[in-house]
């Protein structure tokens, strides 16, 4: 039954893959819905199994071996599924967000010519992020890595006859080729030393590596081992989850279809290195360098690309900037050893940022693909049900109580407060200004977008379509919205107590809560939901969140042109911030361009001169000189033979006379 | 006149000259294919001369029997030579040793 969760969406992408195009467009989409509502029914059985069955079994967890792929000796490559409660919880996020945005693509992509292709890449994509989050051992949640890394390679380039969506795809590609060298080091380094690639083996002799140590260089710079592991497995984290520096890639991965950016651009698989992390966190305690690393680039992350949401004007880029921002969150909890809250967030952000997107593209097609807010607003009356789902998700987001932001932000900004791994204080500091931040640009966002006076319609549009109202989407869009915006309220306040309190993970999750005691801080504090919930009055977040919203509403409804204002007094600081604080400007010039000028040194040098110049036209020509010399030798004239033959019958004639 | 009697080595003597003389005559003749085929002619003759000397030599006929059927071929051969030349001549108007180089590399 297990193998058939991640199998069932397999089948329906190479069916739908190999005989959508001939079949009728209806076959696609009803093949991989119901592959991937059945996976989330069995997903949500596996759940309720772990959930109900298991505390009264005694079961922590269930590693099933299904298959050897290799055996080479005292190593096996095996593909298997680790059961736990981790990896249930993530089963059921991952199935479920992804039916709702199967459902919701049913309505997005309607006129799509590659209908089909897009239901086979997502089904895909659904078997990948599966396949990595029940693996049992490093080598095949690679591959799942791999894989969701490659449908979102081809989702984002979707549209291929754009130009900027192709580069974008290939800018994807790439970056995530530089995480995941770090990634590979990390597996290379525990394997070489632990000598076994499955999870549970490598959790219980993680002790083993303590004290060892690894040369960066030949014969000196000998580093702790762990730490350099952990750093490289963070490595690839921070490619997949799009931290900072490695983050540039997730902006512009807007450019594929907006189910896209909701299923893998933010809820699952920019999760899937939150996600690795928590797994690994029996290695991670291990190392306080690592931790540090994760903590202070996780701050970054968060503050810097909130500060970058404020200038979009695009909405899809709002909303992604925004899942940058949050990834950081999440990472801050894992560098501060609060793994679970780091999984509590990636939860509840999984369902209200897939809301946002999926609102925001609700928005886009209502308005015929315009995605500028300043062409949008006052769209509240004409599209109630995705203004009423968007604001629960920009509530969610922003952290207001009572909904799901608010239960799984706010410990991570008081594990950080918390924390006792270098850099927390700054991680503290960064993650509060950043919920003010939040709140600033998602209310800035709803208020262009769905309040003021209506702005679309304009000379713009001047091929007349776009001339009607813009009208509410029809229920397949808006019934994945509600179901999110149900999750999105209610994920935080019922699983709280299970997931960071109780203890809904066992031995899934485990930190040294000694060493590092930000958990246990948070555990000692409570008091029970209704505390928690008056408590947040107390502290500068919800505030904070307030005084967002308040002054998004400053500045994009009561006074619009202050904002203007200001972006013009503070203009040194508005271009750093319209330019990606130059990072994308540094990766073209230096690596881009490096990379370039390498290249072509060696096209000239290595390929132009050595392999074509000297070995390949070079044979020929050295040939064409032999035969060119030996020509002069053959003139044609019978004197010129004749006197060489009576030469050579002398010179044998003197060499066997002298060899008597 | 027992000191001028001829001896092995005289004949000898005279064959290589005639071989010399033949060869000089195919290496430098640049004019005539007809005085290049004489020349063949020379090569065998002296080879012939060889064949007959060392027959009375030795006393053995085999040399002189060699001598018959090398003529016979020389006969042959002189008569395909004059054929070809013929033919060149009718082809190109000239027997010229130098104009032959067609098959020049």
């Amino acid at each position: 039954m297990l193998a058939l969760i991640p199998l069932l969406p397999l089948f329906a992408a190479l069916f739908v893959g190999f005989f959508g195009r001939r079949a009728p467009r209806d076959l696609s989409h009803w093949v991989c819905c119901t592959a991937v509502g059945l996976s989330f029914v069995l997903s949500a059985i596996v759940l309720c199994e772990v959930v109900f069955v298991w505390p009264e079994i005694g079961t922590q967890a269930e590693s099933v071996t299904l298959y050897t792929w290799l055996d080479l000796g005292s190593t096996q490559l095996t593909v298997g599924f680790l059961i736990d409660p981790l990896s249930a919880l993530m089963m059921t996020v991952v199935t479920l967000v992804s039916f709702l945005v199967h459902v919701y693509t049913i309505g997005y992509m309607k006129d799509d010519p590659g209908y089909a292709r897009f239901f086979a890449y997502i089904a895909f994509f659904t078997f990948s992020m599966l396949m990595l989050v029940m693996s049992n051992n490093f080598l095949q949640m690679f591959f799942g890595w791999e894989g969701v890394g490659l449908a979102s390679y081809l989702l984002i380039g979707f549209w291929y006859t754009r130009p900027s969506a192709t580069k974008a795809g290939m800018k994807a590609f790439l970056m995530n080729r530089v995480g995941d060298f770090g990634f590979i080091i990390g597996i290379g380094l525990l394997f070489a030393t632990l000598g076994t690639l499955n999870f549970e083996e490598i959790f219980a002799r993680a002790d083993e590596l303590q004290g060892l140590s690894v040369s960066l260089w030949p014969g000196g710079l000998e580093w702790s081992l762990l730490t350099v592991a952990c750093i490289g497995l963070f490595v690839g984290a921070m490619g997949k989850s799009a931290q900072v520096p490695l983050h540039t890639w997730l902006p512009d991965s807007m450019e594929g279809p907006t189910p896209i950016s909701a299923l893998i651009h933010a809820a699952t698989m920019v999760t899937a290195g939150i996600f690795m992390v928590a797994r690994m966190s029996p290695v991670f305690e291990g190392s306080d360098t690592a931790l540090s690393f994760i903590i202070i680039i996780g701050a970054t992350t968060a503050i810097s690309m909130a500060l970058l949401g404020l200038v979009q004007n695009d909405i899809k880029r709002v909303v992604a900037y925004s899942t940058l921002s949050q990834l950081g969150y999440m990472t801050v909890a894992l560098g501060a050893s609060a793994y679970s809250m780091a999984i509590f967030h990636l939860m509840t952000h999984a369902f209200f940022k897939a809301l946002l997107f999926l609102a925001a593209g609700s928005v886009i097609i209502a308005l015929h693909h315009e995605q500028d807010m300043r062409k949008m607003g006052g769209l509240r009356r004409l599209m109630p049900v995705t203004y009423g789902t968007a604001l629960i998700g920009a509530w969610a987001l922003v952290g207001l109580p009572p909904f799901a932001g608010f239960f799984s932000k706010e410990p991570i900004i008081e594990a950080a407060r918390f924390a006792t791994v270098t850099g927390h204080h700054y991680a503290y500091w960064a993650l509060t200004l950043g919920v003010f931040l939040t709140a600033c640009y998602t209310f800035r966002m709803i208020f262009m977008v769905f309040h003021g006076a209506p702005r679309y319609g304009g000379s713009s549009h001047a091929h007349g379509a776009s001339h009607e109202t813009p009208k509410e989407s029809p229920r397949v869009v808006t019934v994945p919205l509600v179901v999110l915006a149900v999750c999105s309220v209610l994920a935080g306040i019922l699983f709280i107590k299970p997931m960071l309190i109780g203890d809904y993970f066992g031995t899934a999750i485990r930190g040294d809560y000694v060493a590092h005691p930000a958990v246990a801080v948070f555990h000692a504090e409570w008091r029970g939901i209704l505390h928690y919930f008056l408590h947040a009055f107390l502290t500068p977040p919800l505030w904070l969140a307030l005084a967002g919203i308040a002054a998004a509403w400053y500045f994009t409804l009561s006074a619009p042109t202050a904002a203007e204002r200001l972006a013009r007094q503070l203009g040194a600081v508005y271009g750093v911030l319209k330019n990606h604080f130059y990072v994308d400007a540094f990766y073209e010039r230096v690596i881009v361009r490096g990379t370039h000028s390498v290249a072509s040194w060696f096209v000239r040098g290595g390929e132009q001169f050595w392999s074509e110049g000297v070995l390949v036209q070079g044979t020929a020509r050295l040939v064409q000189w032999g035969a060119q010399c030996l020509r002069y030798l053959q003139t044609g004239y019978l004197y010129h033979y004749a006197f060489a033959m009576v030469l050579g019958l002398l010179v044998l004639m003197t060499w066997w006379g002298m060899g008597r | 006149m027992p000191g001028l009697e001829p001896t092995l080595t005289h004949y000898l003597l005279l064959a290589a000259a005639l071989l010399v003389i033949s060869v000089v005559g195919i290496i430098a003749n640049r004019r005539n294919v007809l005085v290049l085929l004489m020349a063949v002619e020379l090569v065998l003759l002296a080879a012939n001369l060889n064949f007959v000397a060392f027959s009375a030599h030795y006393g053995d006929l085999s040399g002189q029997v060699m001598t018959m059927f090398v003529l016979a071929t020389v006969a042959v051969e002189s008569a395909i030579g004059l054929a070809l030349l013929i033919l060149l001549f009718r082809r190109r108007g000239t027997i010229a040793v130098q104009t032959l180089s067609v098959l020049k590399g």
